[in-house]
């Protein structure tokens, strides 16, 4: 089987959804859900083999070949670990679901159809080799995201959280999708492996840079990185299911793996290394800075998922410097990167979900209400006291290993003799380790303040009690990989994190085992980095235990000088001016729309007809005008004429119908059989209607107007008209080009198997213009209901939209 | 408003199934002659609304207890199938197939997934029509 199918499995699943949460009562439905990813996961632990030897598995869907646009599914080691989290953090994410959220209270409907969308379009993301299709997922992504952070819709906090997170993340997926376009004019192919392969005569280009910049600019916003990072607090209005998966192991993490992924081709350009790398090292120090700023939960993990990405984003810009220079050091930093990319999501999974069971236990996040939860919940405790460690460098935690090698490779770029970096690289290590401090007080202010110390007076919405077994196993689950990969870190760094790291450097390694990395707790009492993390520590400590006596230094800024206040301004500024601008114009009035509309269309066209002097008649191809023709134009010419003077709504309408008809009865005469039936039908049924409405419609007034508005509108009128008849005269003249009508009739029964021009072209030759007709056509009815249904709706219940 | 017009629904009942075998036939028939799905779904739409306009909206709806809405939801995922079903077949989107069969009484019939995509016009059309007007017929 084509593994590029399985990219759309949880899609399909998806459909599925809904039935089962209705049909099925007794059942949770994350059950049925939880078997999607569990497949997929063990499926894609069978390529773990074949990326270890340094190989790769291809599968392609067709799509638009003609354009070069096919969904190719790329299994190389850095999409399989990309699959790995999204499948494996996925199955514990829904198994956490089942029990977090209250079957009988939620719209788990909506819930887990969003999940599943989400995960395709994630799959989507990190194995596709075509930057289209790569486009579309990870806008996919910015669409479920978008739909599982308003899941709680009713809420204002949470409208707002999806659409700033929408606003700012398809931002940068368009501006990506520009840099996807430039690339794929300088490489002439939209293949990324075709890409990698000719990226050495991009460097020069004149669309090199800026394709690597809206590039970049993609990632950063979906990385969360300075200063798109706004949007990520406020996604935290989404179920903590979501922000345990999206918002710290997965979707965020798609701007790392561009980054990653797009490294071969960019990392040539010194611009690419000090943006990579001075963006990921500030939002890293801006991150842990504001993390302890915060009061509530789940917004101190949003500022340390903000940080830690900001960190991983420096060491992949670091590890880019390799195709510089041959020192070891900065190899180092890319497994580095990959290695804190997993060791993150295992130990923020876990404390995301700690925060939703605190939540979940106790009603409330604000960490100024908890406290001495210690004693009540001490596997929670537990968790959370693993998870905060590992994210704080302490051993024996995963997150030790991973901080360490970060700071060796911020020490070492300040050795580095190009592109500035021996003057200015000194400031990095430096940040590095002030980031690293506040990150160690966040992690204790996380954990200790909401466990630790006596239990305050403030009485919680809930009484406090351990979660039950149940809701326990995945965070237990994934606390327990934080200790095993401590102590096996070469094991995970040879199946997973080498293929990977050979993945991002195809020009230094052929095979995994070449990444000379050997993982190592201690490195001796002469590394540097040992005594920055015993500065951290010493540090960290003596500012953790005073945090109450500077925590009020936040203060000092203003609200009205963050960048959150920057998005709201402009939001509302274009709101607002938006509005002005359009009631200038909106008059309410179809009438006044259809003049704009109309008078548009004749000046232009005859503009264009008289510029270009395209204006022909060429009389001798006329055809003859028969006697029925000239009665039916007169007929038609009476109906018209019927229709504007008519006094009454009754013989406008019927007058109307009149015109179509006889318009059919010329489809007849000219032998259109197809078109004439269908104008017939629609004529009749179009009557019928303007006859149902016919008794909501006011009587037939003269509106009121001026002689001279009148004047206007029999010009526009009759300009209309003058255009549309010199168009068909100059288009009937000229004949620059064969009529196509010889192609369909040579191919219709060869290519399509039918013998009706008319109805292959709809389904056939044309099928996508007939699909998006039905479309429109069922959102019309649909729309129509709608209004209609709720007009009735609301006039039986007149206060339910105040 | 009580009108008597007996001779008007008495000739509805028989015309409503000429327009309607005439609109399946046409429907069929797309493929080589005039006609097809779209044409086919607003012929049915014209017979319903013949019965609508001798009848009134409860009889129409008691004797035809379809959901409208989901009839054009139907249609949607119908074309849309069989335009993505391609897919399966590793061929790009919107790729047809047709071939010749001998079927017992019709003799020698060409079957094309064209059909399937018409058939999802033809309950579009139908579905939003009906849709459409009984929205607007039952708002009073």
């Amino acid at each position: 089987m084509e593994f590029v199918l399985l990219v759309f499995l949880p899609i399909l699943a998806a459909f599925f959804v809904p039935t089962l949460f209705k049909r099925i009562k007794g059942i949770h439905t994350g059950w049925f859900v939880l078997l999607v990813p569990v497949l997929l996961f063990a499926y894609y632990m069978t390529f773990i083999r074949t990326t270890m030897d340094g190989g790769h598995a291809v599968s392609e869907l067709q799509w638009i070949p003609s354009l070069g646009i096919s969904f190719v599914s790329y299994i190389d080691g850095l999409s399989l670990l990309f699959s790995l989290l999204i499948t494996g953090i996925g199955s514990l994410v829904v198994l956490y679901s089942i029990f977090y959220l209250d079957r009988s209270k939620e719209k788990l409907g909506n819930f887990y159809v969003y999940l599943l969308l989400f995960m395709s379009a994630m799959l989507g993301v990190v194995q596709s080799d075509n930057v289209i299709s790569l486009y579309l997922f990870w806008e996919l992504t910015s669409i479920s995201s978008f739909l599982l952070i308003g899941y709680w819709y009713t809420r204002d906090r949470s409208r707002f959280g999806a659409l700033k997170s929408m606003m700012i993340t398809v931002f940068g997926g368009l501006m990506m999708l520009g840099g996807f376009i430039l690339l794929g004019i300088m490489g002439e192919t939209y293949s990324i492996r075709e890409l990698i392969a000719n990226s050495s005569n991009f460097v020069g280009h004149e669309f090199f840079i800026l394709s690597l910049v809206l590039i970049l600019l993609g990632a950063f916003t979906k990385s969360a990185q300075f200063p798109f990072y706004i949007w990520l607090p406020d996604a935290m209005e989404a179920p903590t299911p979501v922000s345990a998966y999206l918002h710290s192991a997965t979707m965020v993490k798609a701007g790392l793996y561009l980054v990653a992924r797009f490294t071969p081709i960019f990392a040539a350009s010194e611009i690419w290394i000090w943006l990579v790398t001075g963006i990921g090292l500030l939002t890293l120090f801006w991150g842990s800075l504001f993390a302890v700023k915060q009061t509530d939960l789940k917004a101190i993990l949003a500022f340390s998922t903000v940080s830690q990405l900001g960190l991983i984003m420096s060491l992949l810009g670091a590890g880019a410097i390799t195709f510089h220079t041959n020192e070891a050091i900065f190899s180092f930093a890319m497994f580095a990167a990959i290695f804190h990319l997993i060791n993150h999501a295992t130990f923020k999974g876990s404390l995301f979900m700690i925060a939703g069971i605190v939540d979940h236990e106790t009603g409330t996040r604000d960490i100024r209400k908890l406290g001495g939860l210690m004693s009540i919940m001490p596997v929670s405790f537990t968790v959370a006291f693993i998870g905060s460690m590992s994210m704080a460098g302490l051993p024996p935690f995963n997150g030790f290993l991973s901080k360490e090698m970060f700071l060796q490779s911020m020490l070492a770029i300040r050795h580095f003799e190009l592109f500035n970096f021996a003057t200015w690289g000194v400031i990095f290590p430096v940040i590095a380790w002030i980031a690293s401090v506040f990150t160690f007080i966040y992690s204790f202010y996380f954990v200790f303040k909401t466990f630790a110390g006596k239990r305050t007076d403030i009485p919680l919405p809930l009484q406090p009690h351990e979660a039950p077994a149940k809701m326990l196993i995945s965070p237990v689950i994934l606390a327990t990989l934080v200790v095993v990969i401590f102590f096996i870190p070469n094991v995970v760094g040879k199946w997973l994190v080498k293929p990977a790291v050979m993945a991002i450097q195809p020009y230094q390694y052929g095979h995994p085992s070449e990444v000379a990395v050997h993982v190592s707790a201690w490195h001796g009492f002469a590394s540097p980095e040992l005594w920055m993390t015993v500065g951290i520590i010493i540090i960290g400590g003596l500012l953790y235990l005073s945090l109450s006596k500077w925590q009020k230094v936040y203060d000092v800024q203003p609200e009205y000088l963050s960048l959150n206040s920057l998005y709201d301004s402009t939001m509302n500024f274009s709101e607002k001016g938006m509005n002005r601008l359009s009631r200038f114009y909106m008059t309410g009035l179809i009438r006044t729309y259809l003049l704009y509309i109309f008078a548009f269309i004749s000046v232009t066209t005859i503009a264009v007809l008289f510029i270009q002097d395209a204006f022909v008649v060429d009389m001798d191809s006329f055809s003859k005008v028969s006697a029925y023709g000239v009665i039916n134009a007169i007929i038609l010419l009476l109906a018209v004429a019927f229709v504007l003077l008519s006094k009454t709504r009754l013989g406008a309408i019927i007058s109307l119908g009149a015109v179509g008809y006889s318009v059919a009865l010329f489809f007849v005469i000219f032998k259109a059989p197809d078109l004439a039936l269908t104008q017939l039908v629609i004529e009749t049924v179009s009557v019928a209607l303007f006859l149902l409405a016919f008794q909501h419609l006011p009587k037939l007034s003269d509106h009121g107007e001026k002689k001279s508005t009148k004047l206007v509108n029999a010009i526009i009128a009759l300009g209309i008209g003058v255009t549309v008849t010199l168009v068909a005269l100059s288009s009937h003249s000229q004949k620059l080009v064969a009529s196509i009508s010889q192609y369909y009739k040579d191919t219709v029964a060869t290519e399509a198997g039918g013998g009706n021009i008319v109805n292959v072209i709809l389904v056939d030759y044309r099928g996508f213009d007939t699909l998006f007709e039905i479309a429109v056509l069922a959102i019309a009815g649909i729309g129509v209901l709608g209004m209609i249904k709720l007009r009735l709706a609301r006039k039986e219940n007149p206060d339910e939209n105040k | 408003m009580k009108t008597n017009d007996v001779i008007l629904q008495t000739t509805t009942k028989v015309v409503f199934f000429i327009i309607f075998l005439f609109s399946i036939h046409i429907f069929f028939a797309g493929h080589y002659t005039p006609g097809g799905g779209f044409v086919g779904g607003l012929l049915t739409t014209g017979a319903i609304v013949l019965l609508l306009l001798a009848f009134d909206l409860k009889t129409v709806q008691k004797a035809l207890p379809f959901n409208f809405t989901i009839m054009t939801g139907i249609g949607l995922l119908l074309a849309l199938g069989t335009a993505a079903g391609a897919i399966f077949f590793n061929v790009p989107f919107f790729t047809h197939a047709f071939d010749y069969f001998t079927l017992p009484l019709f003799g020698e019939t060409s079957l094309h997934t064209a059909m399937v995509f018409d058939a999802g016009v033809f309950l579009v059309v139908v579905g939003s029509a009906i849709t459409i007007i009984q929205s607007i017929g039952g708002d009073s």
